[in-house]
């Protein structure tokens, strides 16, 4: 292992002068041609092997290493004539409005200029940012129109972005303007936002160009054998072209207008070659007309160096596959095909002690599974083990050496989904090798993931160190991520089936047979309890799961919200009370323990500790599995069958309903309709019926519910809250209900009407998306285009959400993320700038809070007066 | 949590320091409170006291945390979860508020102006429950056009070229107005025209200008009848429509928001009459009232969704964004770009720039924070990352 020998403390940033470039080039460049009828690269050309090579067979001429290891050399280009760097054009335009025309000095007198040097050098001591004080002086300087020192008038100065400046209707060629800058003195292009220490304000306009070396712009060879340039050698190769035509101009006594349309022609190339995105310029394109990629787009956006390689980069030892569910593996495993566990390898220091074991694996070689890949000598030299060498390896493996064995059982990983919104995104599991090519996991972690198996893929990321190792196990594993840090509860937990499992497990009717109990038990992989020679209920056996001395009571998900709650004897078994680990009355739902809401779960975890809450969730969704194949469930449309009695009566009240809505356009046809305070009569008869046609649905819905019972799996799935809603089964037997668009009823389409069924200006229910079918009757060919429309734009509505919180996410996490607590407890950012004195102003933790209290008073006192 | 008993307050205070606890004021009070609540004897309290310590003590933060990035995360990931719709009827149904995602993002960007500026103006202990004067506020407070009191409509009148204004009486009476401020207000607006009052009616016309030779033409006319049309007569700028409501008192809640003008009128409780203009409050309250209005807005707007977020995460971001005095929005004209490190500013957007000018003022990047150090790729300063081991010298 090496370790990290120096450290960078800081990078100081500063402006090239000439001698610089001059000085850190290696070779002039001066043809435009790159490589000869053979192939070979010509000599002060652009692929100048002093410049560096790619190819391994050759030698760098500079330095003498092979490609590959020479990290290239820069050269230059003598520009014939001076040209402006487009990335400054504005900061020369506000400098030279802000100097005098002839003498070059800044337009402030003596003292002026005395007292914002000063302050420059304040702001400078603070760490601040100087660009805020220079743009006012540029603002302060630009409006005195006599120079104080020469007293010469000053003529206005223009830009034409973004690179020609104008003074007074005469444009300056960059010559001219770098004379002008060169005049100016350091201790005012200090005022002008040019430091003296790294940069002069005629290093702006450039006179030699530095050419990167061959490894920044790498030709690429096609399997045609033709040779394909980089943007970037095309542009050099431009630059080049143009300037060697400058200058035989120049040389030849062309006439001044031809030498200056070339000029232009130079710096347009210069320009580009730095931003081919600068506004105002045509950019330069490829022959397949796609616009080259120059530097500056090189380092920008999203696919730019910066955010692609340098804040993130790719990695080894990762791997990616489709997920799908495992119920048998625990929340902290992850199964991880062999395939992959063949690939991705973890180095061990071989020692003593497991000098054998490692030398079991060397013989498996990289083709059988508890194998290794690579063996890395004592001379740092990584050799890999094939069937041939397999041998000579294992007769030299001594202590020392590091042998890249397989994963195995009992690794610890990191595993994640993107996008990773948040830090449960990213969490170590324990790899657990199994067959076929998905990952598996555990149905309790996709909350934390929002994963399902719908293809959705996830990575693998191997540890290397065991330093990273150690701190993955202690901070990173799914059970110290069971509590959400966004609001001090669970975020993984029981979902689906395990919720309806744990339902019909616990409800009253459960009752088993000790046999049936024990098969439960036994398949649920529990350990076994005494007999008791006499029939089981649900309720003892999730009984057997709860530690000892746990007691809460709270109100299951199914709970009614009865105007008066007989707790213990509520008729529903809603109430759940659970005293010294026994489950006495009330079923286990999701508020037991499913993701966001689980209460028992949330109980464990705070009171007993993540590993205590691992184990119980493994165990408790496990006995729910089993369970539920004990009873069974299943789902179909005749769930959601009512009889004809209520479709009827759902009739009734649907028509009724659009009655009383006939009833409002009526009056309100009439003038005899009143608007609420503040709004108009047309909004008040829009509220008024989407107000009667909520209802309508309501009431519809509530008559079909009146028909389901809780022997009716799809309500026993919607009401303890395992998937579904009881709106969405009353919209697949009663009735759909209103269609929306931006929030009101439809009222789009042809003119003055929805659709061109009905009368102008038709404001009836059915006229403006009211759907009375259910789904399961079908909709009418109207009701569905309006239900279309609806559907329509909750599509458009999610995709443009997803783009809007991404970014939100990213500015926030990017101004927040330096902030961290310090040793005092105080809440500081990087540069020491104290943003809060104590965390959240009691300094807890909201991830190891009780719902964002450090502790439940109530809670405590009810504790208390237990004992 | 006005009314707790100050002696319980103050036993829990002695118990505490003879502990010698350190207990945040909040907790001093919820454990009083508990105590009169729960009707708790001495040693009952005592042994909460020493329970919630401990329960305190375990679950602080620890040092070296990075709750910079909790707290962003904690608040932008629900933002996927919301909805994208942005008008929403909160708590009173005359009122269009936004909400949602796109009011999160308003409030994290700081904006100068926002969609929907909306107050809720409570009256003082004397005219809490005063009908009377709630509505004579409200008729203030609201803009109201000459539009709002016409009897009919305005005429026109081609014929003598003028235009007539029939101002209904019950219509300003209503509204606690007085025809001849009404009038006065006109004359001041239209100096230039002629009137004639006849009761509640009033004739104007444009003066026939010496210089425009054709006379007065249609056109005039007509633009003289929308300048009347519109001219507000009363009202406070900037407020449209004022919404009067009854919970437990007079409430009044407005369309538009302008907390200057309306604090400074009579009968106002100036501690409970608020605005969710975050900029607005900074103007006029300074700047901890604008970082306590981030916070109850970004909560309220999560907590509508039905979303749970720690106030600790809002308390964070909205201490960011206010921490230098000023509201700063949270993106690359505000926090993120005047941060100290030129890799750091780089990296997030506009990276050209940012390069450019660091290299003409000759600026040094300390390295210090996050994504500088995984750019030139050194651990990190935060978590594990801020602490080292020294190894003893023997």
């Amino acid at each position: 292992m090496r370790s990290v020998l120096k450290q960078i403390s800081q990078i100081a940033f500063g402006l090239m002068s000439p001698e610089n470039i001059r000085e850190m080039s290696v070779r002039r460049i001066e043809t435009p041609d790159t490589y000869d009828e053979d192939g070979y690269p010509i000599e002060r050309g652009l692929m100048d092997p002093h410049l560096g090579v790619i190819d391994p067979s050759l030698k760098c001429k500079t330095c003498g290493s092979k490609g590959g290891d020479c990290q290239g050399h820069f050269g230059s280009i003598e520009l014939s004539r001076p040209v402006l760097h487009v990335g400054f054009g504005d900061t020369i335009y506000k400098i030279l409005q802000s100097t005098c025309n002839k003498c070059g000095r800044i337009l402030f007198t003596e003292g002026e200029i005395e007292a914002y040097t000063a302050r420059i050098n304040e702001i400078r001591e603070s760490g601040e940012s100087l660009t805020k004080f220079i743009k006012e002086i540029y603002k302060e300087a630009k409006v005195v129109d006599r120079c104080p020192y020469c007293d010469e008038e000053q003529e206005e100065i223009k830009i034409d972005k973004p690179v020609s400046i104008m003074e007074g209707g005469y444009k300056l060629t960059p010559s001219e303007i770098r004379e002008k800058l060169e005049s100016i003195t350091d201790e005012d292009s200090l005022l002008l936002g040019v430091n003296p220490e790294v940069a002069r304000p005629e290093w702006m306009v450039l006179t030699v160009l530095p050419v990167p070396p061959v490894t920044v712009r790498p030709s690429i060879t096609l399997e045609t054998g033709e040779r394909s340039e980089d943007d970037l050698t095309h542009k050099l190769v431009d630059i080049l072209r143009i300037n060697q035509r400058l200058i035989e101009n120049m040389e030849a006594g062309a006439p001044q207008l031809i030498v200056e349309d070339l000029w232009e022609l130079l710096q347009y190339h210069v320009t580009t070659y730095f931003d081919n995105e600068a506004s105002g310029i045509p950019p330069a394109r490829h022959r397949s007309k796609r616009p080259l990629k120059t530097l500056t787009q090189r380092l920008k956006g999203k696919e730019g160096r910066f955010r692609s390689n340098l804040s993130g980069k790719r990695v080894n030892f990762s791997a990616r596959t489709v997920i799908s569910p495992d119920p048998n593996i625990s929340i902290n495993e992850v199964g991880v095909p062999e395939t992959i566990a063949k690939e991705v390898t973890v180095p061990v220091h071989v020692n003593e002690w497991n000098i054998e074991e490692m030398k079991e694996y060397i013989k498996n070689g990289s083709d059988i599974h508890p194998g290794a890949n690579y063996v890395i000598r004592l001379d740092e030299r990584k050799i890999r083990i094939y069937d041939e060498t397999k041998e000579a390896i294992l007769e030299k493996l001594e202590p020392g050496y590091i042998v890249e064995r397989h994963l195995k059982d009992g690794d610890i990983v990191l595993f994640n989904r993107q996008p990773s919104l948040h830090r449960m995104s990213m969490m170590a599991h324990e790899v657990k090798i199994l067959p076929y090519k998905t990952f598996r996991l555990n149905l309790c972690v996709c909350p934390p993931y929002n994963a399902d198996f719908d293809g959705d893929e996830m990575n693998m990321h191997v540890f290397q160190t065991d330093e990273s190792r150690a701190e993955a196990k202690s901070l990173m594993r799914v059970q110290e991520h069971i509590l959400s840090p966004r609001f001090g509860g669970p975020i993984i937990g029981a979902i689906h089936d395990h919720i309806s499992g744990a339902y019909l497990l616990t409800r009253k009717s459960s009752i088993f047979t000790e046999e049936q109990a024990f098969q439960i038990i036994k398949k649920a992989k529990m350990a076994i309890p005494k007999r008791k020679d006499s029939d089981w209920t649900g309720k003892e056996l999730f009984s057997l799961l709860l530690p000892d001395k746990l007691n809460m009571q709270y109100k299951a998900e199914i709970c009614k919200k009865c105007d008066k709650c007989l707790g213990k004897d509520c008729s529903y078994d809603a109430y759940v009370v659970i005293e010294d680990g026994e489950l006495i009355a009330g079923v286990i739902d999701e508020k037991a323990y499913g993701s966001f809401s689980g209460k028992i779960l949330d109980k464990i975890m705070k009171e007993y500790g993540s590993d205590r809450a691992r184990q119980f969730l493994d165990e408790s969704t496990s006995l729910a599995i089993s369970g539920i194949m004990k009873v069974g469930i299943t789902t179909s449309t005749h769930d959601e069958n009512i009889p004809e009695e209520a479709k009827e009566r759902i009739q009734d009240h649907l028509n009724s309903a659009e009655r009383k809505v006939d009833q409002l356009v009526e009056a309100y046809e009439n003038d005899e309709l009143e608007a609420l305070p503040g709004r108009s009569l047309e909004e008040t008869l829009e509220m008024k019926i989407m107000q009667v046609l909520g209802e309508a649905r309501d009431k519809s819905g509530e008559i079909a519910e009146s028909y389901f019972g809780m022997d009716n799996h799809s309500v026993i799935m919607a009401t303890t809250g395992a998937r579904a809603s009881m709106l969405n089964l009353t919209q697949i037997s009663a009735c759909v209900g209103q269609q929306s668009v931006r929030g009101g009823r439809i009222d789009r389409g042809y003119i003055e009407r929805t659709l061109p069924h009905f009368k102008k200006n038709e404001l009836g229910a059915k006229a403006r998306g009211f759907v009375h079918s259910s789904y399961k009757e079908g909709l009418n060919p109207i009701e569905f285009y309006f239900h279309a429309m609806g559907g329509r734009e909750g599509l458009v509505d999610t995709a443009i959400r997803t783009a809007q919180s991404g970014y939100m996410q990213r500015r926030l996490v990017n101004a927040l993320q330096d902030i961290s607590v310090k040793d005092n407890g105080m809440v500081t950012d990087n540069r020491g700038l104290i943003i809060q004195t104590m965390f959240g102003e009691d300094g807890v933790d909201p991830a190891k809070s009780d719902y964002g209290k450090a502790a439940d008073l109530d809670k405590i006192i009810d504790e208390m007066r237990v004992k | 949590m006005g009314n707790i008993d100050q002696e319980v307050v103050n036993k829990v205070i002695k118990i505490v320091k003879k502990k010698k606890i350190d207990f945040p004021e909040s907790y001093v009070n919820d454990i009083a409170e508990a105590c009169i609540r729960r009707e708790l004897t001495d040693k009952e309290l005592e042994t909460l006291i020493v329970r919630v310590k401990k329960a305190y003590e375990r679950s602080k933060v620890e040092s070296g945390e990075a709750i910079g990035t909790v707290a962003a995360q904690s608040v932008g990931e629900p933002g996927t979860q919301m909805t994208m719709n942005t008008f929403h009827y909160a708590g009173v149904v005359e009122l269009n508020v936004t909400l949602g995602l796109p009011r999160l993002i308003e409030i994290v960007d700081a904006r100068k102006t926002i969609s929907t500026p909306t107050m809720a103006i409570y009256f003082d202990e004397d005219h809490k429950f005063d009908e009377e004067f709630a509505k004579k506020t409200a008729s203030k407070i609201a803009k109201i056009t000459i539009n709002n009191v016409l009897d009919d409509d305005l005429h026109i009148d081609y014929g003598q070229m003028n235009v007539e204004v029939i101002i209904s009486q019950e219509k300003i009476k209503e509204k606690h107005l007085d025809f001849d401020e009404i009038v006065s207000k006109l004359e001041a607006k239209l100096k230039k025209h002629t009137f004639e009052i006849e009761d509640n009616k009033i004739t104007i016309a444009p003066k026939v200008d010496k210089r425009t030779k054709n006379g007065i033409q249609i056109r005039d006319i007509r633009l003289l009848v929308d300048k009347i049309r519109h001219f507000q007569i009363s009202g406070v700028k900037d407020v449209n429509r004022v919404i009067i409501r009854k919970d437990e008192q007079w409430v009044l809640h407005t369309e538009g928001s302008n907390l200057k003008a309306v604090l400074k009128m009579e009968g106002i409780d100036k501690e409970k009459t608020t605005t969710n203009h975050i900029h607005e409050i900074y103007t006029v309250l300074g700047i901890e009232a604008a970082r306590n209005a981030i916070i109850k807005e970004a909560l309220h707007t999560l907590d509508e969704q039905g979303l749970s977020v720690d106030i600790r995460h809002v308390m964070l971001v909205a201490d960011m964004m206010t921490a230098d005095g000023s509201v700063k929005s949270i993106g690359r004209h505000g926090i993120s770009g005047t941060k100290s490190s030129v890799l750091a500013r780089a990296a997030f957007e506009e990276t050209g720039k940012h390069l450019l000018n660091a290299s003409i003022r000759g600026e040094v990047d300390e390295l210090t924070g996050i994504i500088e150090n995984i750019i030139i790729g050194q651990p990190i300063p935060l978590g594990t990352g801020s602490v080292g081991i020294k190894m003893k010298n023997n």
